[in-house]
């Protein structure tokens, strides 16, 4: 059942929003993304017993699941399938069977004589707005914004990013990318307007469409990137992880590479709110995440941001780090994990919410382990053990 | 003709090693192939009509790195698998 919510009036139309809100009770599932293969792990509804479904697809390379909230049974897979290219494979039956897109994602065929772009892998799917229900969206590298209107059939190229006569100039060339490729992701829908949509690009920054993705423009103001020749640029900055909080939809949250950082729209600009970690932790990170009903809740998972660039939990002391307040200031949550040697490393599709009260936080190491908290991150318990390197984890309610 | 299918693409070919498919080019007899095996020519082919870096395509034992060569229907075609990595 969808619940009529009311949302603070800001530049954007001002709108109810059509959000379930209600905490979730059913069991819940995480859809667990790995190099070498895709993972389920079915908790209870208590979430206290987890148990990890039989392995498939051993050897693909996985960057993304993501469950349809909208049906709560379709799930899409952003594989490599080894030596073969990328695609997209589709399950309608949580994940025990699979079938292949009949037209997976790709870059539309340049003209004779010219170098055009060829899909390295898909990297973040999105289900589309719930007023169209077969819609995804896929995020790609190299950068590239793709839409399905069949639940994940077929997919076409979105011309208005992929083909923007500044397209080239916001990703940057071959060679400024980061060692994993740059990425197109956290694609997000505002769900009062289908039409107005966000990207992310790694690098490049934050960018926003009021028409469906016909055309965009850069959203990046407040933002410094100390990397950049112009340091607080219109373009070029490297958002990690962007969301929008479903139920205050003009209120963004971003992990970048240089901090953290919170956007209201009738402000019209970023605001540092990592500045407030504690000076021993790190604001460089890739994950973030947020409460599914507090807009003021965040969860961070600070890395050694320190040259030359760690990435692990600072001084192996892995830890989540909630905001409550919006950003103004953050508190340490490590019971549970590790006390010391725990080098752990987390992408920035690696860390997940549920919709339960109080709140479950999750997220997967490059060590393979995925650890999973009931009470929004007060203490954590490992869920499990000896996976591939985790690229994603999602959390998906079966039930409400 | 005959067409040699390697083992990571005959989940398309309903696990057959070998298959018949027809053309005057290679970039037909791929599209022949793609018909009979809906999804396998993206899995040879890249969106720039190129053949992807781990995948080598043999005419009568002698390899072609263009889609545009033309074929005979006695011809023997071996799509072959490059596998690296770990």
């Amino acid at each position: 059942m969808m619940k009529k919510r009311s949302v603070s009036k800001s530049a954007h139309a001002s709108v109810t929003v059509d959000s379930d809100s209600r905490p979730a009770k059913g069991s819940v599932v995480l859809l667990i993304g790995t190099r070498k293969g895709p993972f389920i792990l079915h908790g209870d509804k208590s979430r206290r017993t987890w148990k990890l479904a039989p392995p498939m697809f051993i050897g693909s390379i996985v960057h993304h699941m993501a469950m349809d909230p909208r049906d709560g049974r379709t799930i899409l897979m952003a594989a490599r399938t080894g030596h073969l290219g990328p695609t997209i494979f589709r399950s309608t039956d949580l994940g025990k069977t699979w079938k292949e897109a009949s037209k997976p994602p790709a870059f539309s065929k340049s003209p004779e004589g010219e170098n055009g772009l060829v899909l390295d892998h898909n990297f973040w799917l999105s289900p589309g707005h719930p007023d169209e229900p077969d819609v995804w969206y896929a995020g790609s590298s190299p950068p590239g914004l793709f839409r399905s209107e069949d639940g994940g059939v077929t997919w076409e190229g979105v011309a208005g990013f992929n083909e923007h006569p500044m397209r080239s100039t916001w990703v940057g060339a071959l060679g400024d990318a980061p060692p994993g490729g740059a990425t197109l992701h956290s694609i997000m829908i505002d769900p009062r307007d289908l039409n107005h949509m966000y990207i992310c690009l790694s690098g490049g920054g934050v960018f926003e469409s009021m028409d469906k993705g016909a055309d965009w423009h850069p959203l990046n103001k407040g933002l410094i990137s100390e990397f950049l020749p112009v340091p607080d640029a219109e373009y070029g900055h490297d958002a990690h992880c962007m969301r929008l909080h479903p139920l205050l939809p003009d209120r963004l949250y971003q992990q970048n590479h240089c901090g953290i950082y919170r956007m209201d729209r009738a402000d019209g600009a970023w605001v540092n709110i990592g500045n407030k970690l504690p000076k021993v932790v790190s604001d460089h990170s890739f994950p973030i995440v947020l409460h599914p009903r507090d807009p003021e809740t965040v969860w961070v998972f600070p890395l050694d941001g320190s040259f030359p660039l760690g990435r692990v939990s600072p001084r192996g002391k892995p830890a989540t780090y909630i905001t409550r307040n919006g950003g103004k200031s953050w508190q340490r949550q490590d019971k549970g994990l590790p006390q010391t040697h725990g080098w752990f490393t987390v992408k920035r599709q690696g860390m997940t919410v549920d919709a339960h009260d109080p709140a479950g936080v999750y997220f997967g190491t490059t060590g393979g382990e995925v650890w999973g908290s009931r009470n929004e991150g007060e203490t954590w318990t490992c869920l499990a053990s000896h996976l591939p390197e985790i690229y994603s984890v999602e959390a998906a309610e079966l039930a409400r | 003709m005959k067409v040699y299918v390697p083992t990571p693409l005959r989940s398309y070919t309903h696990q057959k090693s070998q298959v018949e498919a027809e053309g005057h080019t290679l970039d037909e007899l791929v599209r022949d192939l793609d018909r009979r095996y809906p999804g396998c020519r993206f899995r040879i082919i890249d969106e720039q009509d190129h053949i992807r870096e781990h995948i080598k395509i043999f005419v009568n034992q002698e390899q072609v790195r263009t889609l545009a060569v033309s074929l005979q229907p006695s011809d023997e075609v071996q799509i072959i698998c490059a596998i690296s990595g770990g």
